[in-house]
């Protein structure tokens, strides 16, 4: 069986983000690059499959420029028992591309690369859309389980545990040839060793295009998207508020209530 | 010709959710042609048509007992191509952000994950926050639109006296289409609202110092105003709670009417989990904390001599 898991490069989350000139996107001079943190579930899920010998192999996918690569070598490193192939997705073609042009590509790729299950990090922590993996699933006609918290692989069906909210989790059986969307507490994902390190800078990253997976670049890119942004703005601030004053905790925690009650309105 | 706006209306058991009343009110208020919801599964489904819509399509059976993506999605596409709206919306819940992509890739259509406002520019266009609320975009779909929105980003919403007409639909879905199996679905404390629903979060930090101080201090003050409890993740890597409590952008973001932060000095990464709270209460003996910067009311102090008394008097109300 073969394990397939996506990564994609995002500021860390400690990161402070500023808008650009034109409001198109985000200011990345002084942003330090991560491999986004759901995704760090997914690779570690990943690498014990392989490790406990229930995977054959894995295969670390990235949709991204050429700066992607030091992500997709971190994993590399972090996953050096397992020896991943690694590809990453690049064309001129591929720009612009909204959701569901992102998820043709993948989806493209998953066919090529022969992946059974795909993991993947129930959503990026950048844009937020939690989308391309259940679009993944839907153009390859196979099931989704997403926000896992627990998962086994057995041999050709896997049994995850399903965060649903509202303190409901749901314990679902799938056949293996699923996408996964991991949440945290699924493990604990392990660092890069330096022997990881090593063997990372060497590794080679095969570079798939529209060509190469044999896409129509009509149907990806700006041209192809459904959904387009507009003007990115930063929140506005929150109006500043008061310190209670008091003699004593007592003092300041009536004075809190009254507040809550009487100003705030929200008791 | 496509228009208006059809609400996936969520359930719990049976009883429709409040979010559902919420969205199909802004959809009105939205002006952009009919409103009617859909309800999947067996669900009491007369309060809907009183928030003003006036149709509701309901696709029942026994294959929608539990959740699952190829169940729901093949029924919403069924109830889409019936009712032909212009907008979808639901709610970016789990359930919600599960469904939408996969129908929206169903159907070539777009979707817009957890928007917080929505307005008519001759059509929709979509406000939502990206890098967990650090900064927001707009999105606009050029068709057929699926929109989750984030729950409380309206406010509750006043019932009329309007009432719908109720549609069933054959959407020929049978368990087969289910793709999974549900074994088992296990509720922990169905009395607690979920974080990114809940109208009331109390949280704390790390300088709660055990779990078990998280459990005897934390938990009752919640349960005292009705609130769910949440941690900062510096608590959750510490062990003192559960990571499924974690509010921030590696956690939960959440949008309240009141967030009380216990002991959270407020990282960034925690600010842009609760900076949407409508009040927000921070409690620090750390005068110098960033959290104060953003709270509603500060109180510095030892959240170990506040907290019982701050549950004193919640009880008292």
């Amino acid at each position: 069986m073969k394990i397939g898991v996506l990564l994609k490069q995002v500021p860390a989350s400690d990161s402070r983000i500023k808008i650009n000139g034109d409001q198109t996107g985000i200011v990345t001079d002084d942003i330090k690059w991560e491999i986004n943190p759901y995704d760090e579930f997914a690779l570690e899920a990943g690498i014990q499959l392989v490790e406990g010998k229930i995977a054959s192999s894995l295969v670390l996918i990235s949709l991204g420029g050429k700066d992607a690569e030091a992500r997709i070598k971190d994993g590399i490193a972090r996953g050096v028992k397992a020896k991943p192939e690694a590809i990453r997705l690049d064309d001129a073609a591929f720009a612009g591309s909204d959701p569901l042009g992102e998820a043709r590509i993948i989806a493209a790729a998953i066919q090529k690369a022969g992946i059974d299950l795909l993991l993947t990090g129930k959503q990026a922590i950048d844009d937020d859309n939690a989308q391309v993996p259940a679009m993944v699933a839907e153009l390859l006609d196979r099931p989704q389980v997403t926000f896992v918290e627990q998962l086994e692989v057995a041999g050709d069906s896997l049994t995850a545990h399903r965060v649903m909210g509202g303190g409901q989790v749901d314990v679902v059986m799938s056949p293996v040839q699923a996408v996964v969307t991991c949440d945290k507490g699924l493990n604990s994902p392990r660092f890069a060793s330096l022997p990881g390190i090593m063997k990372a800078k060497r590794a080679k990253i095969a570079v798939w295009g529209a060509a190469d997976l044999g896409l129509d670049a009509g149907t990806v890119g700006a041209g192809a998207a459904v959904v387009s942004e507009g003007a990115y703005r930063l929140p506005a601030d929150r109006p500043s508020g008061k310190i209670i004053e008091g003699a004593d905790a007592a003092a300041k925690v009536k004075e809190l209530v009254r507040l809550l009650r009487d100003e705030a309105k929200v008791l | 010709m496509a228009s208006g706006i059809l609400v996936f209306s969520e359930h719990d058991g049976g009883k429709i959710k409040k979010t559902a009343f919420e969205l199909i009110a802004k959809a009105v208020s939205l002006n952009m042609g009919p409103v009617s919801a859909v309800v999947v599964g067996a669900a009491d489904t007369s309060a809907l048509g009183s928030y003003g819509a006036t149709t509701v399509y309901t696709v029942s059976g026994d294959a929608f007992s539990s959740y699952t993506t190829g169940t729901y999605t093949k029924a919403l596409a069924a109830v889409i191509a019936k009712a032909d709206p212009a907008v979808v919306l639901g709610a970016a819940s789990n359930l919600g952000k599960d469904l939408f992509p996969r129908l929206g890739a169903r159907l070539g259509a777009g979707v817009i994950t957890e928007a917080t406002e929505l307005s008519n520019d001759g059509g929709l266009v979509a406000h939502r926050p990206v890098y967990a609320g650090k900064a927001l975009v707009t999105a606009k779909p050029s068709g057929l639109a699926l929109v989750t929105v984030r729950p409380n980003s309206f406010g509750a919403p006043t019932a009329g006296s309007g009432s719908a007409e109720v549609v069933a639909v054959d959407a020929g879905v049978s368990a087969a289409d289910a793709k999974v199996n549900v074994l088992e679905s296990k509720k922990s404390d169905a009395s607690v609202a979920d974080l990114t629903e809940a109208d009331k979060i109390v949280s704390a930090g790390r300088s709660i110092k055990t779990a078990e101080q998280y459990d005897s201090i934390i938990r009752p003050l919640a349960a005292s105003i009705g609130a769910t409890p949440g941690a900062s993740r510096a608590a959750v890597d510490a062990g003192y709670a559960p990571h499924s409590h974690q509010v921030g952008q590696t956690g939960k973001v959440v949008n309240p009417n009141l967030y009380v932060a216990l002991g959270i000095s407020g990282a960034i990464q925690h600010l842009a989990g609760m900076r949407t709270s409508k009040v927000i209460v921070a409690v620090n003996k750390d005068p110098d904390a960033p959290i104060f910067a953003h709270a509603t009311y500060g109180l510095v102090d030892d959240l170990f001599d506040v907290a019982p008394l701050l549950q004193k008097e919640f009880e008292a109300l």
